[in-house]
């Protein structure tokens, strides 16, 4: 990640962290694609199978293999870049070499100063915009298991077993530029990247599974000077634990500063559990990859064409489902509802309500609220919901009522809101009726009534309160509100 | 001389076969030097080129985008596969702990 | 029973017609390798099993009407770094010793799609990084015609398996010369054809941008037959060009009536005045049959070496790399895995491999990149552009295969860069990526073998095979 000398994009006041310190944060996201196939050979990509079933010469690095593209891996990296803004350009492989059991040859082969996609950004939903610097395609590594010792890490262990199930599985690795300046907004880039991963269909980008893998490196400094030594921080496995570690990592640097101290080059390792970061490795002018062009790959050079229709093809990318779904609810596209709607891939669920003659304001809060587990599409027919949210719109039901009707329809996939109302006793109130029993109220607390008529609004609290005991909580208090109002005058 | 303008020493021969993951000893280095030395004097021809404005040459012959589908092929059989591997344990190929390198 | 062809082609055509069966050829064969092989050590490993057995397959199918493949019958000898499923490859290394890949070269399954069968794995300097065949962790292979002189490398176990009448064919491998060096010094007929021409899967790689499989034969026609049985695009391998195997066979009678020879003139000097001679006589030969010879330049050719000893390594270095004791091969115990890397590889491999994997990775470490590899590519463009624009003159480039006839075991073991000197002449066609094959003529220094080599453009092996065809007619009369 190359890093600019000087702050370009710098933290609001707001944002700065205390002493007058910029936390500076840069992501690596590594992603695997959803192919069938590994990266450069037949054997499948698939997670969880017996160890070592899903191999074959290339995987295995044999002496005599040789690597052929997947297409496929291909076009899903295109998406990746086409979505996250970038140039796609033509490009080469080179070989990464260095000695792990887990990675077969010896070296990777991935992309260096020529990848496919650069140039891109982000923005997201608070607005923040976060440039991309590149996003290549490259091989995982197989699985090692460490076997004796303590807790199954490295250190202590009496052995290792390794699985190459996983090695050639097609990755991409995105490679944001250091624009990122609060863990917020960090959590913010990542969980946007995996909404956006998941709609185009190019990873199930699972974090916790390993489908998805972020590296941050974090550094601070004072606005107007030169980058911080920046740290590497590993083992981050999920979005929350990833604004831990950064929020912990730049305390202990300012710290470190603070007292008088350097922050060194280095890898660290976020331990959950303990809530720190600690040194994994150092880093070193030993880091020698002898990178060189890939002499068994030809270039890739996608045509114009190619690109054209990927881009034709790609489904609505998030940003632009907020912009839908906030012109079909009125609701800001940076509200909580149309953000988490979209998140959950539910907002063509919400338009299918809408389509079926929903409310949209009610469709968007019921599947905000109601839908919170159900996927982006939920178990209940849109029809379904549609009549509730008209139920509701048209006063047939209180907003109490309608939610005890929503968690029935949730509960059991579906079903008739106006019979579920009808059987729970939520016959509809007639208006008139309402009316009687304000009238009622008005006679039964002639003080309360004088002193709301007087302009005292909390008065009208007790008309209310006895309306509802009357209705049994049938009664809509807007309604019985607006009775009121009318009575006044 | 060669074209970075220094002679390989045994410092560099040293580096090399350890990024390299060679064992070898103290007179190997000394040996290995001298023979390394004497091949990268020979180098120093090309030193006299004039090669700005000429492009690196990766691959003789000009293929540009090779692609497979993206349709599963027959794997190896695991069991011919671990027979032939030093040491396998559970399925798996066992190697002595890993310390000693990165990671 | 009939007598024995000597020729691939004619032992095809013999077991087709059934005038001989394809166990009698086996037997004859099997029973020379009997009678010389503790001399010459051509061979790791003679499948004799495997081969009397696959005769009798091939004669039950002639016998039962089926049909049979082109080469059916057929035997071949198959270099010791294409993987045979099931049978052990070792690149004459102590680290792949005992190794049975699970699976077969794209060449190996091609030849027995023909019906060629398969008699043994070649000896070969180890990872074919040599010129002598002294490299091989297993002993040197001899010279047949001397066995007192190498058979030069690092295909020496194919080369002198045809010399020696082992197989009347085999394959190689050719990276910087290593099949028509070989050739040369043994007086057999050796092609490396165009990179990309014969694919490289099961080829366990030494320099993947310069490796090309070929083969050796007795005769140039035999080298073609055996050059159309193994081309043509292979899905397995990306550099593999995306065309049908050429019609060859054809081309080795047509003669050289109008073609343009290249003469190089600023040839790198060093070969022996007996090779210098022969070359001569090859040019007037060819003269005398009707073509033309035309002077031409190539400047950038005495870069060539160093390019080549830049590029070759760096690639080894990467590799070999795969030799590390995890999942195949050797390994050396040690209490945790980076050292048990470190001994493995050390006890593994040779001195020469040892050499080039330090050069390979000293060129491409931090700092020193652009300095050798980088500018190694570069100079590799010139030498490649160097030939285009002669062949806008010339049909095709004739030169000597080596500056050196077989010279005698350990002469130049000692010194490296004696030995990287006699593939002078066979590296500026493997930078280029072009074919070129040896063909013999005649004879030099100690009544050793002189090899004639013919140049020609990508995909030029038609008129590579016309030379060829025409050489092989004139050197009937030269000493």
């Amino acid at each position: 990640m190359t890093q600019d000398p000087l702050s370009s994009i710098i933290a609001t006041e707001a944002q700065m962290l205390e002493g007058g310190w910029e936390l500076i944060v840069g992501l690596e996201v590594h992603v695997e694609l959803a192919t069938k196939t590994k990266l450069f050979s037949g054997s499948p990509n698939r997670f969880g199978d017996e160890p070592n079933t899903n191999i074959d010469p290339v995987t295995l690095g044999l002496p005599g293999a040789l690597p052929v593209l997947n297409k496929q891996a291909v076009e899903l990296a295109m998406r990746i870049g086409i979505a996250l803004n970038c140039s796609i350009q033509p490009c080469i492989f080179h070989r990464k070499n260095y000695f792990y059991p887990d990675m077969p040859k010896a070296y990777q082969i991935s992309q260096y100063d020529i990848p496919l996609n650069i140039d891109g950004f982000l923005v997201l939903p608070s607005g923040t915009r976060v440039g991309v610097e590149r996003a290549h395609l490259e091989e995982d590594t197989g699985k090692s298991t460490h076997v004796g010792g303590a807790t199954g890490r490295i250190h202590g262990s009496d052995y290792s077993l390794i699985d190459f199930n996983r090695a050639g599985v097609p990755l991409v690795e995105i490679v944001s530029r250091p624009d990122i300046r609060t863990s917020e907004h960090a959590k913010e880039y990542v969980a946007e990247l995996r909404a956006i991963l998941e709609v185009i269909g190019a990873s199930d980008a699972k974090m916790e599974e390993g489908s998805m893998r972020v590296d941050a490196n974090v550094s601070v400094h004072k606005p107007g000077t030169l980058f911080g030594t920046r740290c590497e921080i590993k083992n981050v496995n999920s979005i929350r634990a990833l604004g831990r570690a950064i929020d912990y990592e730049a305390r202990r640097q300012i710290d470190v500063l603070d007292s008088g101290g350097t922050i060194r080059q280095e890898t660290r390792h976020w331990d959950d559990a303990e809530g720190r970061t600690h040194t994994l490795r150092v880093k070193e002018d030993a880091d020698d990859y002898r990178y060189f062009p890939e002499p068994d790959l030809v270039p890739l050079a996608p045509s114009a064409e190619w690109v054209q229709a990927v881009r034709d093809n790609l489904p609505m990318l998030p940003a632009a489902r907020r912009t839908a779904l906030s012109a079909l609810t009125g609701y800001d596209t940076q509200s909580e509802a149309v953000i988490v709607v979209v998140e959950r891939g539910q907002h063509d669920y919400v338009q299918a309500v809408v389509d079926a003659g929903g409310d949209a304001v009610r469709a968007l809060i019921y599947v905000q609220q109601g839908f919170a587990d159900a996927g982006p599409v939920p178990a209940v027919p849109a029809a379904d919901l549609a009549k509730l949210t008209v139920l509701e719109r048209d006063v047939k039901l209180s907003a109490t009522q309608a939610k005890t009707v929503l968690a029935e329809l949730v509960e059991h996939g579906g079903g008739d809101a106006a019979a579920i109302a009808a059987a729970k006793g939520f016959e509809a109130m007639d208006t008139s009726a309402v009316e009687a029993m304000v009238d009622e109220a008005i006679a039964a607390d002639p003080g309360a009534w004088a002193k709301y008529m007087a302009g005292d609004e909390k008065a009208s609290g007790a008309i209310v309160g006895r309306v509802m005991k009357a209705s049994q909580g049938k009664a809509d208090g807007k309604i019985v509100t607006a009775i009121m109002q009318s009575r006044r005058g | 001389m060669s074209p970075s303008g220094t002679p390989i020493s045994a410092a560099d021969v040293a580096k090399v076969a350890r990024l390299a993951r060679l064992d070898i000893d103290e007179a190997s280095v000394v040996h290995f030097t001298e023979q390394l030395a004497k091949v990268m004097g020979h180098f120093s021809d090309i030193d006299a080129l004039d090669l700005s404005g000429v492009g690196p040459m990766t691959q003789p012959f000009p293929l540009v985008n090779v692609l497979r589908e993206d349709v599963e092929q027959p794997c190896l059989d695991t069991d011919e596969v671990l027979d032939a591997a030093p040491s396998s344990d559970q399925r798996r190929f066992r190697v002595p702990p890993i310390i000693g390198l990165d990671d | 029973m009939a007598a024995i062809p000597t020729t691939a082609s004619g032992i095809a055509a013999a077991v087709a017609s059934k005038q001989i069966t394809a166990r009698e050829v086996i037997d004859s064969y099997l029973a020379q390798i009997t009678a010389r092989e503790s001399d010459i050590h051509a061979f790791n490993l003679v499948t004799a099993d495997a081969a009397r057995a696959h005769a009798d397959a091939i004669d039950a199918d002639i016998a039962a009407g089926r049909p049979i493949g082109p080469l059916a019958g057929v035997p071949i000898a198959i270099k010791d770094n294409l993987c045979t499923h099931g049978i052990e490859t070792t690149c004459s290394s102590k680290i792949l010793e005992g190794w049975k890949p699970p699976y077969d070269a794209t060449v190996v399954s091609r030849l027995r799609d023909a019906g060629a069968i398969m008699v043994g794995k070649t000896n070969l300097d180890e990872f074919a990084m040599g010129s002598s065949t002294e490299n091989s962790a297993f002993g040197p292979t001899r010279n047949p015609l001397d066995t007192s002189r190498v058979p030069g490398g690092s295909s020496g176990g194919s080369a002198a398996a045809v010399a020696a009448g082992f197989a009347p064919v085999s394959l190689g491998s050719d990276t910087g010369g290593s099949i028509r060096q070989p050739a040369a010094l043994c007086g057999v007929v050796g092609v490396k054809p165009t990179y990309g021409l014969v694919s490289r899967y099961g080829l366990c790689a030494y320099a993947s941008s310069l490796d090309q499989i070929g083969p050796f034969a007795t005769t140039v026609a035999d080298a073609a037959l055996i050059t159309e049985a193994i081309a043509g695009h292979d899905a397995m391998d990306s550099t593999s060009i995306p065309q049908p195997a050429p019609a060859l066979v054809a081309s080795v009678s047509q003669g050289v009536a109008g073609m343009r020879i290249g003469r190089v003139t600023d040839l790198p000097a060093g070969a022996e005045p007996e090779v210098i001679a022969r070359l001569d006589e090859a040019f007037a030969a060819l003269e005398a049959a009707g073509a033309t010879i035309v002077d031409v330049t190539l400047p950038s050719l005495s870069y060539a070496l160093t390019a080549y000893y830049l590029i070759a390594p760096a690639e080894a270095s990467s590799n070999l790399a795969r030799y590390d004791g995890v999942r195949y091969g050797l390994r050396v115990n040690a209490v945790d895995t980076n050292s048990m890397y470190g001994a493995t590889r050390a006890a593994g491999f040779g001195d020469e491999v040892k050499r080039r994997i330090m050069l390979g990775t000293y060129a491409l470490s931090a700092g020193y990149y652009d300095a050798y590899y980088g500018k190694a590519l570069k100079v590799r463009r010139l030498i490649a552009e160097d030939f285009e624009r002669a062949y806008t003159q010339v049909d095709v480039i004739l030169t000597p295969t080596s500056p050196v006839v077989a010279f005698p075991f350990g002469d130049k073991v000692d010194d490296p860069m004696a030995m990287y000197l006699c593939d002078i002449y066979t590296i500026p066609t493997n930078l280029a990526g072009h074919p070129a094959m040896s063909v013999p003529f005649g004879t030099g220094a100690h009544g050793m073998p002189v090899g004639i080599q013919v140049l020609a453009p990508a995909l030029g092996e038609a008129p590579m095979f016309r030379v060829g065809g025409a050489l092989e007619n004139a050197a009937g009369g030269v000493k």
